[in-house]
């Protein structure tokens, strides 16, 4: 079993390991600019609507709407074709960043664009845990 | 500036798109495609000073453009790759241009094409070092289906917005395939229906599998040459009359709409520069690596207003003997993706168009033609108007 493919996982950098520390602590972190009060996503050594470097890692909320998604009825990456059929999808926060993202804890069939979605905090094997979102 | 007649098109050729990779070998792709365009513009390999070159997807190798120097044995003295994915082509025509205009060089051969298949194109990828991409951390652990996805999501929220239909879309591969019908290079060329689209199987939703391209093998090229060399091509000379480019980031979650393009910047700057207006366009030879790309297109280009493109399909006649003829080659959806080289296919049939070559697709006194090359997920985009 040790050839069987596995999932891209991200590879936190020292810019980005305090988002996804926040994640594995069950929250989302987004930095937000000191100077013009833009969130910023993903994340940047500065902010690039007024290129302050006083970036501030901020708790949001956690909720958005789903901006567009798709169900991948075929997977690309071998390790994703257990999963289909599944919904990749982008959703914009309440802050404003769009993220892309899994739309899980429903039936495919059941999502739509617009439609209220919460953060949940997704703890893989390897430890990381990945933004997904559920119906509001 | 403009680059308005600064250089024509003189010379193209192309491989014919083929299933399979056996036996083929990129540098020979490009080798072969390369010899046919500088004997179609009437040239020696020697009057050739400048070459372009758009990158295979399936293989990174540095220093393309050296390569491909040494195995034709010319010597340019301006070389480079372009990279703007599918927009490549179309980027490399005015690139071309300007270098030309500049007094850099008279002659730049702008070359694309790969050996590739749907088995080299899936395979695990080597294991290469990867650079530490936004893209590779904040998406692919989503599992995205790589450009598929991306453009099904374009797809999805027009959808929402603007309440464009399945068969609206469908209607784009049909006519594209009617065009593919009559010409006997493409890989596609049996009459195609909407039923027949929308019952072919749901890859990414809303996106069936007849409106997705496949990869295949193929290869093509051509030769810009100054405005005092073209008069004595072999071939009409397929002037450049207008040129634009804009680009956005490549992930489509950090993009600020996901159904405007930046076609809307890029055709306005061509059409500006050529002086014309979509009205006075013969054809339409814009990239469809899937049906909604080209609805976008047309929209953000001003063939018709933003969120009117399902419509406006169905209502033209899309196919070669109809009033707006679009991709009269078949399109990359029946013509085939041989990697950057679809985007290729834009340019050579515009200009076998205005040439007057294009056989039982020919369209009747087609003089001017706005092509459109796009990359990634619709984030790169280089329009050009053409015309004699």
């Amino acid at each position: 079993m040790s050839d069987q493919p596995r999932k891209p996982l991200p590879r936190p950098s020292p810019l980005s390991q305090p988002f996804w520390d926040g994640l594995a602590a069950g929250e989302l972190r987004l930095q937000r600019c000191a100077a013009c009060d833009a969130y910023v996503f993903y994340p940047r050594p500065h902010c690039p609507h007024c290129l302050s470097e006083a970036l501030k890692w901020t708790r949001v909320s956690g909720r958005g709407r789903v901006y567009t998604y798709t169900v991948v009825r075929r997977a690309m990456h071998p390790a994703f074709r257990p999963d289909v059929p599944y919904v990749f999808a982008i959703v914009e926060l309440e802050e404003g960043p769009r993220v892309a993202t899994n739309v899980i804890g429903c039936s495919p069939e059941d999502v739509r664009v617009e439609m209220p979605v919460k953060a949940l905090y997704d703890r893989t094997a390897a430890g990381i845990a990945l933004l997904k979102f559920e119906p509001a | 500036m403009t680059l308005k007649r600064a250089a024509a098109i003189t010379g193209i050729a192309e491989m014919a798109p083929r299933a399979s990779a056996e036996g083929l070998s990129t540098l020979g792709i490009w080798a072969d495609v390369s010899r046919g365009a500088i004997l179609d513009a009437g040239l020696e390999p020697s009057d050739i000073d400048g070459l372009l070159v758009a990158p295979p997807i399936v293989d990174m190798v540095a220093m393309w453009p050296s390569h491909l120097g040494e195995y034709l044995d010319i010597h340019p003295r301006y070389a480079n790759i372009v990279d703007l994915g599918g927009a490549s082509a179309a980027g490399m025509a005015w690139r071309a241009a300007s270098a030309i205009q500049s007094g850099l060089c008279r002659a730049v051969l702008c070359v694309s094409g790969e050996a590739s298949d749907v088995d080299t194109f899936y395979a695990p990828r080597a294991k290469r070092p990867t650079q530490q991409l936004p893209l590779r951390e904040f998406e692919a652990p989503y599992g995205p289906m790589g450009a598929n996805s991306g453009y099904a999501q374009i797809a999805m929220r027009h959808m929402h917005e603007f309440g464009t239909t399945g068969r609206q879309l469908a209607k784009v591969a049909v006519d594209q395939r009617t065009n593919a019908g009559a010409n006997p290079d493409a890989l596609y060329r049996d009459p195609l229906t909407v039923d027949e689209v929308l019952s072919s199987p749901l890859i990414v939703d809303p996106l069936h599998l007849y409106e997705i391209v496949r990869p295949c093998t193929g290869g093509a090229a051509f030769v810009v040459v100054s405005a005092d060399l073209a008069p004595s091509s072999a071939q009409t000379p397929a002037w450049l009359l207008g040129a634009g480019e804009a680009t956005r980031g490549v992930m489509l979650a950090q993009v600020e709409s996901v159904t405007t393009s930046p076609v809307a910047q890029s055709a306005p700057l061509a059409f500006e520069m050529a002086g014309v207006t979509p009205v006075d366009i013969d054809l339409v030879s814009v990239y469809d690596c899937y049906t909604i790309t080209v609805v976008v297109t047309l929209e953000d280009a001003g063939f018709c207003e933003k969120g009117g493109g399902g419509p406006f399909v169905e209502e033209h006649d899309l196919t070669y003997r109809g009033d707006l003829p679009l991709n009269t080659h078949g399109g990359q959806l029946s013509f085939g993706q041989p990697g950057l080289a679809g985007g290729t296919s834009h340019v050579t049939e515009a200009v076998r168009q205005i040439q007057g070559r294009a056989g039982e697709r020919q369209v009747a006194d087609c003089e001017l033609a706005f092509v459109n090359g796009n990359g990634g997920i619709m984030s790169e985009q280089a329009s050009l108007v053409l015309g004699v």
